[in-house]
């Protein structure tokens, strides 16, 4: 067993499904992460991926062009973030609540939709529907071990390691990243300093509906090539979970995605050794937990060391 | 109630009394514009939207075997919706009643399979045990929120997966009848089966015992000091820490309690519906807690109201879609529509706003 562990994890090939299993959770992860620091927890992200998976699909589909159906997918998910925006800031709905209203409206609005067009509610492989190139990165590819690992691998794998730069730019460097803080630590702080916490939060949520759009789209088109019902598989909520173990940045958020991505991948494999599936695919899952309850104890921690030194200060 | 007035005076004086008529109001109107949107999509998508319709809206009503579905499909919702009005009363909000119901569910096969029980004493045992099981399960979250301050709704979907996962591999690696080509436990004993209220229909006495955790949960949340202290951190929980009350406790308990319920719904549900485990996915009832717990605004006298109106749907979605080219599914689409307009304070409020409103323009004489 220790044995086959080891000739998994040196091999490239185990690292490259890691990589492409790490993607999707990355980058909703990223989403989570922006939403958090603009002050809202971002449940519908689920939602957001489920229906950018299925118009990709549906849109490349009709058009033949596979960044037609990319970019048709990504207003889809762009959509369901406003109407989180739309309820729990003009409606005043708990955002919670109405995260997860709107995953139900998703999880049943796709099988509908795909029912309606194809008459099958389980998958889309009726459709004659596009995936997302895969690119081979020249003199790379002849690195041996890596270039198995980094070359080869879908056009979003790389969008999402790119996109982890451009979100530790904006949240570190740019005034928006300044302004999202801002709302997010003290709402009224910030109106009072003349920023308009409704904006930033639309901005926030847009970008968290891109992301989530990519994941899920990538799902659909790339990582298989077919719709099926429930494609995102909880994915969306393992992001609000890894959010919290990214420590709300982007740099944080390959670590905590990676740790889902490494099971993730080790589940395909220990599949072929005969051990139940079942429990295989519980453990991506079961160490996002553990990675969520470690992170809040040195988080919980670190906070009463501080609340201690407040007190002692305040003492003198 | 005071004993002192009649049911008469009661609905009059719920009548006259706005502030408890306007969120009557509001639920009842959320639950007909929701009925409206589905009818909206049946007519985007059916090739024949008018029968359709009515198959979706009377046909739970004309046929006698479909109220006796309705009836039988209350059951589960009831126990979830029960188990969530708990939770939601301490404004916590934990979906780990769905893995409480699954392994209650789980729980229920094994005994159903190899504890050889006297009838009616068999069943009681499975829930009670499963009662247990679902009730620790139920911890999990709480223990989380109370320790290191997890969010419960984010670990209690993590665990969902886990549970899930878990509770198949137990069915599969243990329980499961190889002789069968589809996905089945072993049959269950003859003694496990819940006895039948009426002959020839599947209308089990599940139902009873759901009336029963009406009532009991009723007791619980209003007339104990248990349900007391839930409420009152429910209200403002800085106030009842100041009031003595352990919140740490408090949450402890009503997770357990809440759980016990899911538990007991699972086993409920296999003694009562099942002659084996076949459930071959989850079958989610925590979402229709959660839309249960709203429509009755976490009240459990409620619950039995919302959960026929949820079943009546949910009937007649599935007596649509066997008949039609809608796929059942739309019914989830109208269930988060519901949380969507009831989750929504400006809305929910908007009757009342718009009275106050009124009110203090009329005090002002107009001018504002």
């Amino acid at each position: 067993m220790i044995e086959f562990l080891f000739s998994v994890i040196t091999s490239d090939h185990y690292w490259f499904i890691v990589l492409r299993s790490t993607a999707p959770i990355l980058l909703v992860t990223l989403g989570a992460v922006i939403s958090e620091q603009a002050g809202i927890s971002n449940m519908a992200l689920e939602g957001s991926m489920l229906w950018a998976a299925l118009v990709g699909v549906i849109v490349s589909a009709a058009t033949g062009n596979v960044w037609i159906g990319l970019a048709a997918g990504l207003a889809a998910s762009v959509l369901t973030a406003w109407a989180l925006w739309l309820f729990a800031l003009k409606f005043e709905a708990n955002a919670v609540l109405a995260g997860v209203a709107l995953n139900l409206v998703a999880h049943g609005g796709t099988v509908f939709v795909l029912f309606a067009l194809t008459g099958d509610k389980g998958i889309s492989s009726s459709l004659p529907s596009k995936t997302l190139p895969f690119i081979t990165i020249p003199f790379v590819k002849d690195i041996p071990w890596l270039g198995g690992v980094i070359s080869g691998q879908n056009i979003v794998v790389y969008i999402a390691l790119i996109a982890v730069v451009v979100m530790h730019f904006i949240l570190k460097k740019l005034t928006i990243g300044r302004r999202i803080k801002a709302v997010g630590e003290n709402i009224e702080a910030a109106r009072s300093a003349g920023i308009n916490p409704d904006r930033v939060k639309l901005f926030a949520l847009t970008a968290a509906g891109i992301l989530a759009g990519l994941a899920g789209a990538f799902l659909s088109m790339g990582y298989t090539s077919n719709f099926t019902s429930g494609i995102s598989a909880g994915r969306g909520y393992v992001a609000n979970a890894a959010q919290v173990v990214a420590g709300g940045t982007a740099v944080g958020s390959i670590f905590a995605s990676l740790m889902f991505g490494l099971f993730d991948a080790m589940a395909t494999y220990l599949q072929n050794v005969g051990l139940p599936p079942e429990l295989i695919q519980a453990l991506p899952y079961l160490a996002t937990i553990i990675g969520f309850i470690v992170v809040t104890v040195i988080r919980d921690r670190k906070e009463a060391r501080r609340k201690k030194r407040l007190l002692m200060k305040d003492a003198d | 109630m005071n004993s002192k007035i009649g049911p008469v005076q009661a609905v009059k004086l719920f009548f006259t009394d706005k502030d408890k008529l306007e969120p009557a109001l509001v639920t009842l109107l959320a639950a007909v514009f929701s009925v409206l949107f589905g009818v909206v999509l049946i007519f985007l998508v059916s090739k024949n939207p008018f029968q359709s319709t009515v198959n979706f809206l009377l046909g739970p009503l004309l046929r006698t075997y479909n109220l006796y579905y309705m009836m039988i499909a209350m059951v589960p919702i009831t126990f979830a919706g029960l188990a969530l009005c708990i939770i939601y009363q301490s404004k916590h909000l934990s979906l780990i009643i769905d893995s409480s119901f699954y392994m209650g569910a789980v729980v229920a096969t094994a005994v159903g399979i190899y504890f050889p029980l006297p009838a009616i004493v068999h069943p009681i045992v499975a829930m009670l045990l499963s009662g247990l099981v679902g009730a620790l399960i139920s911890l999990l979250p709480a223990i989380l929120k109370i320790k290191w301050r997890a969010n419960e709704l984010v670990s209690s979907l993590m665990f969902n997966y886990v549970f899930y996962f878990l509770g198949s591999a137990v069915i599969l690696y243990f329980l499961r009848d190889r002789n069968q080509a589809i996905m089945s436990s072993l049959p269950f004993r003859s003694s496990f089966a819940l006895p039948r209220l009426i002959p020839n229909t599947q209308l089990h006495a599940g139902f009873i015992i759901a009336a029963v955790f009406v009532v009991l949960v009723s007791i619980f949340i209003y007339k104990t000091k248990w349900g007391y202290e839930i409420r009152m951190i429910g209200a403002n929980q800085k106030f009842a820490t100041y009031a003595g009350i352990s919140v740490p406790t408090v949450i402890l308990y009503s997770h357990f309690v809440s759980g016990f319920i899911g538990g007991v719904g699972g086993a409920v549900e296999m003694s009562g519906l099942y002659r084996a485990f076949i459930w071959q996915m989850d079958p989610s009832y925590a979402w229709d807690g959660v839309i249960v717990a709203m429509l009755a605004r976490k009240n459990p006298k409620f619950v039995p109201v919302s959960a026929l109106f949820l079943a009546y749907l949910r009937v007649g979605a599935d007596f649509m879609s066997r008949r039609g080219d809608v796929a059942f599914e739309f019914i989830t689409m109208l269930q988060g529509f519901i949380i969507l307009i009831l989750a929504s304070d400006k809305i929910a409020n908007s009757i009342k706003a718009n009275r106050l409103k009124k009110a203090a323009l009329a005090k002002t004489g107009g001018v504002a």
